[in-house]
């Protein structure tokens, strides 16, 4: 039948595409999908080096900058004479207070321009936790200067630099919590596959059981378990802990169906009689068949743990301040007096759906193209 | 509608002129269908034949306008005469309008390969055939339920008042090809179009419908046009027979004229194809006689094997000799394929022993066994499979593929391997310039070719070659068979051949065993059991073959087989 | 098929079991008990308690016997007179706290579900038929989007909008003036005029991938042989899409209900948080934070109940709408 679909291949290339060859032409055709791994990867980056993109220290508390609202980012400077060049600049800011309520009002000095430089030396972080640098994306040219594009808190931090700074771990709790619920969900779903029978009954219970649970409360209940005082990277893995128990089942099912449709085909038959040993059908034969769809459906896990993390945080049971994550920048946001004065506080949110939108189609386009065979 | 001046008699029903339907791709179109033109004529079968891709099918759906999407019909006209002498141009209506509408279901019916894919699961059969009579002839409920039951009871559905209210996957596949008839006659059509109707059906069963759209084409006057691959259904049944290859009428004639006297070269290959399978192999002709005398190389006895409660093989004895070809032959659920596997102990049987010769002599009982032993016996017990494209790993090269038993069980590696590889895809015919390819880039013949390279790369000494054809157009598959007939006599193999198709067993078998319900009803020589069965069920199965000759249709003549 | 019934509501039993055990564990977990917490509590007032006065507490409420003995008296407790046990915090039986709560959060997640329906159903429908046309497009970005916006989020940037813009409170399901009213017929119309807020907000994520799944469901069924077979009889384009792939596609679409629910329940339970709420979730948070353990056990227990309960009758549904189940 496929060859009256795909005609006489002539083409040299294709005949010798192999697996991922395919699964590479096929996605490359779907142009969402293709903006999402853009984006992806460039989240990836900022989350692997927030410092470098961040341009004030996300922690440093600057009481006289509370609630100060963004300042919009110039790159053309006008000179006087009207001629113009290419550098970025912000106007800097005058605060005054309400003679009656006390209450800060900010505003922009648009005389002053405060200068910014691309690759120019900011506060002092650390790459890769590895060595120390003051290197930044953008940084003022007068050090002392903060610049806020995405406004302050209450405390007068940098919403911007704590976004980016956020960025690491609700990227990496995606990251960790799918590998493993992974862990988990290979194992009991292979198993359950592989063998069939009354091991495939039982796991196949408790998939179905795990997956009728509403996630929220048990969640709750579990973090809500965690003493306060534990350090925060303890928390962190705790609270990623938490979130693969129940991730996993839904890996779970995908592995065991692949195995199951796998097991009965003849080209695994054929290598069992080729006289493959059970650890080469496994990871010779069968794995290749369905690397592709597990990756897809990983890439569709790590958007539902990154919500799961910030709705955690949010609810303030999930990784505690001083760690950053977008849903403990979104607790600030919590109250509508707050938001009210900021609305900026939301901006954390925006990172999120961004974030979650890029890994939907980049995981949607995976899949699509996950099997290049049947088409 | 329009009234237009015909020149001839009257009887012809449908007139297709210069159809071209085509597909748009990625990669330009697909002409399914380029320049196809042919009349039918009342009452009478008109055949269109060709190989997979043939465009047969398309042109089916043409008529009635059904192309799957993306297709559509480009040009041409399909002119269909009604009696009362209005005609319709099909091809000009638009395809979701009520126009084509009424013609379909009304004036031409049509019924399709796959009953149990092309009928609702969710809803009765009573439901889906009653809708078309409240459609077409506005009857009511009470009407439209009785004349169903009556439908149904003329295509012989066993109760039709009960079967009318059941579900299609309570029904075998040729009782839902008769609820499928049913619903394309219940209309009264003009035309009835029959897509590969009796393909995915065993042959005693094909018989039955051919037998039933035969007795009601000549009880309705229907015209039926019937696409099929198959040779023998077409000298059994066509008045006239259309040949088709890639979207082309390579010809178009009497059924006399075409199996007698064609014309066309495509049309001569297909028939000498065909024919070639209703002899014993020049190959075998040429072979010195066996030698009964010696030890088989495999001696089954009492073999069972229970799936759960079901008894798919049932108490069979069989031996191989040395060098011999053992056919096996069933329709499906016989147990052969499940049979076939025990060989290799693919599956566990249940009961009985499988002695197997080594080449120094020794025995071995294959169901017993231990892990090192069979793995140890399955390097001279090989395998080929049925599905060319299921079988081979999509994922790996070809050289890859062919390379696997070599390298798992360490005969070689590396250089030598390589070398290896190269020769065997010499011996099978294939190109080994070819070898770093993937599967994806071979047709369904070379994948076959790879399946007997893979199969024959441990020198073995018995393949199991399960329904290794049947996947194969007709005319690649002799060429199959001689290929492994020819590696036969190089590497002094015994083959086990399990097939369907008596005309394969035929041409390439030794000795067959005919398998009914998991148990072997008759053993005996090719020649013995092709041409004087012994057992009433060979002897039925045999007589429901359809011959490639329209000059001896013998298909009213045939046994049934009854338990 | 009430063998497929009998058969699948037994099922449920070992389910319920685990699902108890399960609440039970959870809250067992925290270190320290509800006396520790209380103790605390009272310190910071700068109170003491002494070790007599705890051990006391402890020996009232029954915790001093190991955990089985514990679970066992709370299971029974509920099974055979509906007894919750007792909230420390509200010092109220928990049996009074919950069902209001618990029936207005199952009125809020039914009320969503069948809003989600009513709006992917179409949706999906249309994008499938449509397949790669603009309004097909429109709808696939729009509904990742959808999957995207976290429901707090989006309660967040409601009450934003309303507050700032229209200077009001969207929180809450009743007006002020019905706040500790009994329930009567006004009552009940001013929670319908506040419902639609959570409703909204709740069906926005679920709409979305209902959508997706309706899509791609119609669309592996449009390419079914029998669809042709339809046609071929001559039924007119809308007749045969609703009566055949449409209707076989509703099957999956069916069994969507049971991981639906749990979705759902999870969602509403920080959107009830948000928003303040008098469902389940603002009260499950607030008992996990203060470790009042019989009250947050007895929500936990009964909102796994209540998606358990969802899965069994979206099966069922399954089973009267698909002939190949019922007759297996």
């Amino acid at each position: 039948m496929s060859e009256a679909v795909l005609g006489p291949i002539e083409n040299k290339q294709l005949a010798v595409a192999s697996q991922w060859q395919l699964v590479w032409w096929a996605f490359k055709r779907h142009h969402l999908a293709m903006a999402g791994l853009y984006i992806t990867a460039f989240l990836y980056l900022i989350a692997l080096a927030p410092g470098f993109f961040a341009t004030n220290d996300p922690s440093a508390q600057n009481g006289r900058a509370a609630y100060h609202p963004p300042q919009s980012l110039h790159f053309i400077d006008t000179a006087a004479d009207g001629s113009w060049t290419i550098k970025p600049y912000i106007h800097a800011s005058v605060l005054k207070r309400d003679p009656q309520t006390l209450a800060a009002i900010f505003t922009e000095d648009t005389s002053k321009k405060i200068y910014l430089q691309f690759l120019g030396s900011g506060y002092e972080y650390e790459l890769f936790g590895l060595f120390k640098t003051r290197l930044h994306l953008l940084a003022a040219e007068n050090t002392t200067q903060p610049i806020f594009i995405f406004g302050a808190d209450r405390l007068g931090r940098c919403v911007y630099s704590r976004i980016i700074q956020g960025a690491q771990i609700s990227l990496s709790v995606g990251l960790v919590g799918v590998l493993l619920s992974l862990t988990l969900g290979i194992l009991i779903g292979g198993v359950s596959g592989y063998y069939g029978g009354r091991i495939d009954f039982v796991a196949q219970r408790a998939i179905e059981f795990v997956l009728a649970l509403p996630t929220i409360p048990i969640w709750l209940a579990l973090a809500a378990a965690l003493p306060h005082d534990w350090p925060a990277v303890l928390n962190y893995f705790m609270i990623t802990l938490i979130l693969s128990l129940t991730g996993w089942a839904q890996l779970a099912r995908v592995v065991r169906g692949r195995f199951l449709s796998l097991r009965t085909e003849e080209f695994v038959m054929a290598a069992r009689l080729d006289g493959a040993s059970e650890g080469r059908i496994i990871f010779r034969h069968m794995l290749p068949s369905f690397a592709s769809h597990i990756i897809a459906s990983i890439t569709l896990a790590i958007p539902a743990m990154i919500l799961a993390e910030t709705s955690l945080s949010f609810l303030g049971l999930g990784l505690q301040p001083p760690s950053i994550s977008w849903g403990v920048l979104l607790r600030e946001a919590q109250n509508i007096r707050s938001i009210a004065t900021a609305p900026w506080l939301f901006i954390p949110g925006g990172a999120v759906v961004l974030a979650v939108v890029a890994l939907n189609f980049l995981g949607d386009g995976l899949r699509d193209a996950a099997d290049p065979y049947n088409k | 509608m329009s009234k237009t001046a015909q020149t001839d008699d009257g009887s012809v029903i449908l007139d297709v002129r210069n159809l071209v339907t085509h597909f748009p791709v990625r990669s330009g179109v697909v002409k399914a269908v380029d320049d196809v033109s042919f009349t039918l004529h009342r009452g009478k079968t008109l055949c269109i034949v060709g190989e997979s891709g043939s465009g047969k099918s398309v042109t089916a759906r043409s008529i009635l306008q059904i192309v799957d999407a993306p297709g559509r019909i480009v040009s041409g006209e399909i002119i269909l005469h009604r009696e009362d002498g209005t005609t319709t141009d099909l091809a000009g209506l638009n395809p979701r309008g009520k126009a084509i509408r009424q013609v379909r279901g009304r004036d031409i019916a049509m019924i399709f390969q796959e009953p149990m894919s092309s009928l609702s699961p969710v809803h009765t059969v009573g439901e889906q055939i009653m809708e078309v009579l409240r459609l077409h002839l506005k009857m009511d409920k009470a009407q439209a339920r009785t004349r169903c039951i009556e439908l149904l009871g003329q295509v012989e559905i066993p109760k039709p008042a009960e079967a009318i209210d059941r579900y299609t996957f309570e029904f075998s596949g040729g009782m839902r090809q008769r609820v499928m008839i049913a619903m394309a006659l219940a209309c009264n059509p003009h035309i009835l179009i029959a897509d590969e109707p009796t393909t995915a059906l065993d042959v005693t069963t094909q018989a039955e419908i051919i037998d039933l759209i035969r007795r009601l084409q000549n009880d309705h006057g229907m015209a039926v046009i019937f696409i099929t691959h198959d040779m023998g259904v077409v000298a059994e049944i066509a008045d006239d027979v259309l040949v088709m290859f890639r979207g082309k009428v390579m010809e178009h004639g009497p059924v006399d004229q075409i199996f007698h006297a064609p014309k066309d070269d495509y049309t001569r290959m297909l028939i000498g194809s065909v024919l070639k399978l209703e002899e014993k192999a020049e190959i075998r002709l040429k072979r010195p006689p066996l030698d009964t005398t010696v030890e088989p190389v495999m001696t089954v006895k009492n073999l069972s094997m229970h799936f759960g409660s079901n008894l798919a093989v049932n108490d069979v004895s069989l031996h191989v000799l040395p060098g011999e070809t053992l056919g096996i032959v069933g329709e499906s659920g016989s147990g052969k394929t499940t049979m076939g596997r025990c060989l290799l102990r693919v599956y566990q049987p249940t009961a009985g022993e499988i002695s197997y010769r080594r080449a120094d002599g020794s025995m071995v009982d294959l169901v017993r066994a231990d892990e090192g032993l069979l793995k140890d016996c399955r390097k001279e017990i090989r395998m080929i499979f049925q599905d060319p494209v299921g079988s081979l790993n999509p994922r790996m090269t070809v050289s890859q593929i062919i390379g696997e038993p070599l390298l798992v069980n360490h005969l070689c590696m590396g250089q030598e391997l390589e070398e290896r590889v190269v020769d065997l895809m010499e011996q099978v015919g294939l190109n080994p310039d070819w070898r770093e390819r993937y599967p994806h880039a071979f047709s369904g013949g070379q994948r076959q070719r790879i399946g007997i390279a893979r199969a024959i790369a441990l020198n073995p000494r018995v393949v199991v070659a399960d329904e290794a054809t049947s996947a194969l157009d007709v005319s690649l598959r002799s060429q199959m068979l001689d290929l492994m007939m020819n590696l036969q006599d190089k590497l002094n193999l015994s083959y086990v051949f399990i097939s369907h198709d008596i005309g394969v067993i035929r041409y390439m078998c030794d000795r067959v065993a005919v398998m009914y319900k998991g148990k072997v009803v008759e053993t005996g020589t090719a020649d013995q059991v092709c041409n004087a069965p012994e057992h009433p069920y060979t002897q039925a199965l045999l007589s429901a073959i359809p011959r490639p000759d329209p000059r001896a249709r013998s298909m009213h003549k045939r046994h049934r087989y009854k338990v | 098929m009430l063998r497929f019934i009998a058969k699948r509501v037994l099922w449920m039993i070992p389910s319920l079991v685990v699902v108890s055990f399960l609440s039970f564990v959870l809250i067992q977990l925290p270190p320290g008990d509800y006396v520790t917490t209380y103790i605390a509590t009272l310190a910071a007032s700068n109170e003491v308690v002494d070790i007599n006065t705890a051990n006391e507490l402890r020996a009232r409420f029954g915790l001093d016997q190991p955990m089985i003995v514990q679970y066992w008296k709370w299971i029974t407790g509920i099974v055979l007179h509906g007894d919750f046990g007792l909230s420390f915090e509200w010092q109220q039986p928990v049996s009074e706290l919950i069902w209001e709560r618990m029936a207005l959060t199952l009125v809020l997640t039914f009320t969503t579900l069948l809003a989600t329906w009513a709006i992917a159903l179409p949706i999906g429908i249309f994008s499938a038929v449509q397949k790669y046309s603009v309004m097909d497009y429109i709808v696939t970005f729009l509904s990742f989007i959808g999957l995207a916006v976290p429901s707090f989020l989006l309660a967040l940037v409601l009450m934003y909008i309303a507050a700032v813009h229209f200077g009001q409170d969207v929180g809450g399901l009743f007006s002020d003036r019905f706040m500790n009213e009994p329930w009567s017929f006004d009552k009940i119309v001013d929670m319908l005029g506040h419902l639609w807020i959570p409703v909204i907000i709740l069906a926005v994520s679920g709409t979305a991938s209902l959508i997706r799944v309706m899509r791609a469901n119609l669309l592996d069924e449009l390419s079914k042989p029998y669809v042709t077979t339809a046609r071929a009889k001559g039924l007119s384009e809308f007749h045969l899409l609703m009566k055949y792939p449409v209707r076989i596609a509703l099957n999956p679409f069916i069994s969507t209900i049971a991981w639906l629910l749990p979705n759902l329940v999870s969602g509403s339970i920080i959107v009830a948080i948000v928003l303040s709420l008098p469902t389940a979730g603002p009260l499950l948070l607030q008992s996990l934070m203060s470790q009042d353990m019989y009250l947050a056990g007895a929500f936990v227990l009964l909102i796994c109940a209540l998606t358990l309960v969802g899965s069994l009758i979206s099966d069922i549904l399954l089973a009267l709408a698909d002939p190949r189940i019922r007759l297996e």
